[in-house]
């Protein structure tokens, strides 16, 4: 591949700027566009789809109204925000890999072939949650895919399972997908959820929380109402997972009631819960806690969400899980706090603004402590047996990594010299939280002195060639 | 379509299940639904196979959809490491199966080529 060698390459065209630059275009980028529009700041607007709405919202600006209809009104709900981020005059560059974000708020992307820049006074980072890594056996084979990316094919394309489906895990978005599936007349073989008695006693402690936010407990009742109505197979307290399989998933083995069971089926959906992305915070070195009532890091902001990294802000779900909801509220919160910092507002007025939005973020935070509880992701489910891979890219084992321990590995970093896991393509997004539990459990320590891979740019592959010809 | 593949169009769910546009597909025509990806197109056309494990040589397939888990790698348009289900789906796309580097320096005519590819792509595969 060639390099550009001629001189001057790419620097005839002006340096791009703007108030403030959002990566990503779910609730919270969306919300931050709107409100910082409107006290005056310039706002550009990078995403990697083709069209606004993140993963909660996706494909709801072209979706049919059959497909509207199989997914329901919370789904729909999302066409006002999108409408209103349209009308707004941010700048939106669809297609956009953001490969770096500097401290210095310099923000690097991949768009139309072409390699480009911005330079912004503020840079809001709204990169949302991905699913929790499922570590089980067989979970590389083909025909294993997140309940997200099934989701994903249902909102994006009207795609769905050709033959019944097995869904597997725990967390509300396992039984939204299941609740769509039956509504578009998907047939479901099982649903094998990993929740027990256990989860429930534990959850009830935060049964007064869940009362507050009768809104989300209620409409959880519901689904699950619709699945037993619907007469899916439902069985709880599912442990031991294991696809089945040689070249290809054929089917999910578990227990159940002190039984084994093996559903068939050339599909398993897995799903235990989402967790921030971080991927940008890290690279930009900022602090990081563990949180151990969501098993995960997230990134430690004041209460606008701005990290230890001056003039970036986190906002959504990237900065640990609320939902959509709190999402668009804690964009809003991000943008009122960042067009302060561009002068176009005084912290009195901004203070006035935030008010409404923190105590409607409050009530719509009443239930988390009870859906943390309840849908914990087994131990098993995430610090898997020695002969599971962890890191699907270097197919490296639990075994492998217990034993980099025993042969004196402290933490991610060293882990990743004795085996290269977590150097794949997926920089770790897909073994890093697994890796930091599986040291902390080996060692007896916690996650938090363990740390987790330091994560480096450029986070989306960018080639030798491409960089060359930056601006 | 192929009647064994995982996904299908669903009527039900919006889907416009006769508009359909042609691609390449390791070298041979294959008729994929149009408006979506190219990871949801291929699977809604029976792929099942995406790409080998570099490591292993077994096969993969996507597993998140949304650009973080980098099993959806496909050579397009003489490209290759693209996040299949990032880039949309077009007509007359040549999309080829990813088989890691072995292959990749194997199948190459120019081994030079395939070396200045291979260490170009950004994480090793």
């Amino acid at each position: 591949m060639a390099f550009d060698t001629s001189p001057q390459a790419g620097t005839s065209h002006p340096v791009d700027t703007a108030d403030i630059a959002i990566i990503g275009a779910g609730p919270a980028g969306m919300a931050a566009a709107i409100v910082a529009r409107r006290h005056g700041a310039s706002v550009v607007l990078l995403d990697e789809q083709a069209a606004a709405g993140g993963q909660i919202y996706r494909g709801i600006t072209t979706a049919p109204a059959e497909r509207l209809d199989v997914l329901g009104a919370d789904y729909g709900a999302g066409a006002s925000l999108v409408a209103a981020f349209a009308a707004c005059g941010a700048r939106h560059i669809t297609g956009a890999a953001v490969w770096q974000v500097t401290a210095e708020r310099q923000v690097h992307y991949l768009n139309e072939g072409g390699v480009r820049s911005l330079r912004a006074d503020r840079v809001l980072l709204c990169t949302g949650a991905m699913e929790r890594p499922f570590p089980i056996p067989g979970w590389t084979l083909p025909g294993v895919l997140t309940a997200g990316a099934a989701q994903i094919l249902l909102k994006g394309s009207g795609v769905a399972p050709t033959r019944p489906v097995v869904l597997a895990g725990c967390g509300p978005l396992l039984y939204l997908l299941g609740w769509q599936y039956v509504r578009a007349g998907v047939p479901i073989a099982a649903i094998v959820d990993t929740t027990d008695g256990a989860d429930y006693r534990r959850a009830i402690r935060h049964a007064g929380g869940a009362l507050a936010g009768w809104r989300y407990l209620k409409k959880g009742l519901s689904l699950m109402a619709a699945l037993k109505q619907a007469k899916v197979p439902f069985y709880k307290g599912a442990t031991e997972l294991h696809v089945l399989g040689k070249e290809q998933a054929t089917g999910l083995g578990f227990v159940s009631g002190g039984t084994l069971r093996m559903v068939d089926s050339p599909l398993v959906l897995l799903h235990q819960g989402v967790v921030p992305n971080t991927q940008f915070s890290w690279s930009l070195r900022a602090k990081h806690q563990w949180d151990e009532a969501q098993l995960c890091w997230s990134p430690v902001t004041d209460a606008w969400g701005e990290l230890d990294v001056p003039g970036i802000f986190v906002a959504g779900d990237s900065g640990g899980i609320g939902g959509a909801r709190v999402a668009a509220l804690q964009g809003e919160l991000a943008g009122l706090a960042a067009v302060t910092q561009n002068g176009k507002l005084t912290a009195a007025i901004r203070n006035n603004l935030a008010a409404p939005l923190r105590a409607e973020m409050r009530e719509h935070l009443f239930i988390r402590p009870f859906l943390d509880a309840l849908y914990r992701p087994k131990k098993a489910n995430r610090i898997p047996a020695d002969d599971t891979v962890v890191c699907r890219c270097e197919e490296v084992t639990a075994g492998d990594i217990r034993g980099y321990v025993g042969l004196g590995c402290s933490g991610p970093n060293q882990a990743k010299s004795f085996g290269r896991c977590g150097m794949g393509p997926c920089q770790g997004r897909q073994c890093g939280l697994t890796v930091t539990e599986l040291i902390a459990d080996k060692r007896g320590v916690s996650p938090e002195e363990i740390g987790y891979f330091r994560i480096r740019p450029p986070i989306k592959p960018i080639t030798l060639g491409e960089l060359a010809r930056e601006a | 379509m192929p009647t064994d593949s995982l996904f299908q169009p669903l009527a039900q769910a919006g889907a416009h299940t006769a508009k359909t546009v042609t691609v390449t597909f390791n070298g041979e025509p294959l008729q994929v639904p149009a408006g979506s990806s190219v990871a949801a197109a291929l699977l809604a056309a029976g792929v099942k196979r995406f790409r080998n494990s570099p490591v292993s040589g077994v096969a993969r397939a996507p597993y998140c959809m949304m650009g973080v888990c980098f099993e959806c790698l496909l050579e397009i348009d003489g490209e290759p490491n693209r996040q299949s289900c990032l880039v949309a789906l077009e007509a007359g796309m040549s999309i080829r199966t990813q088989d890691g580097m072995r292959d990749l320096l194997a199948e190459s005519h120019d081994p030079a080529t395939a070396l200045t590819q291979t260490m170009e792509a950004p994480h090793g595969v």
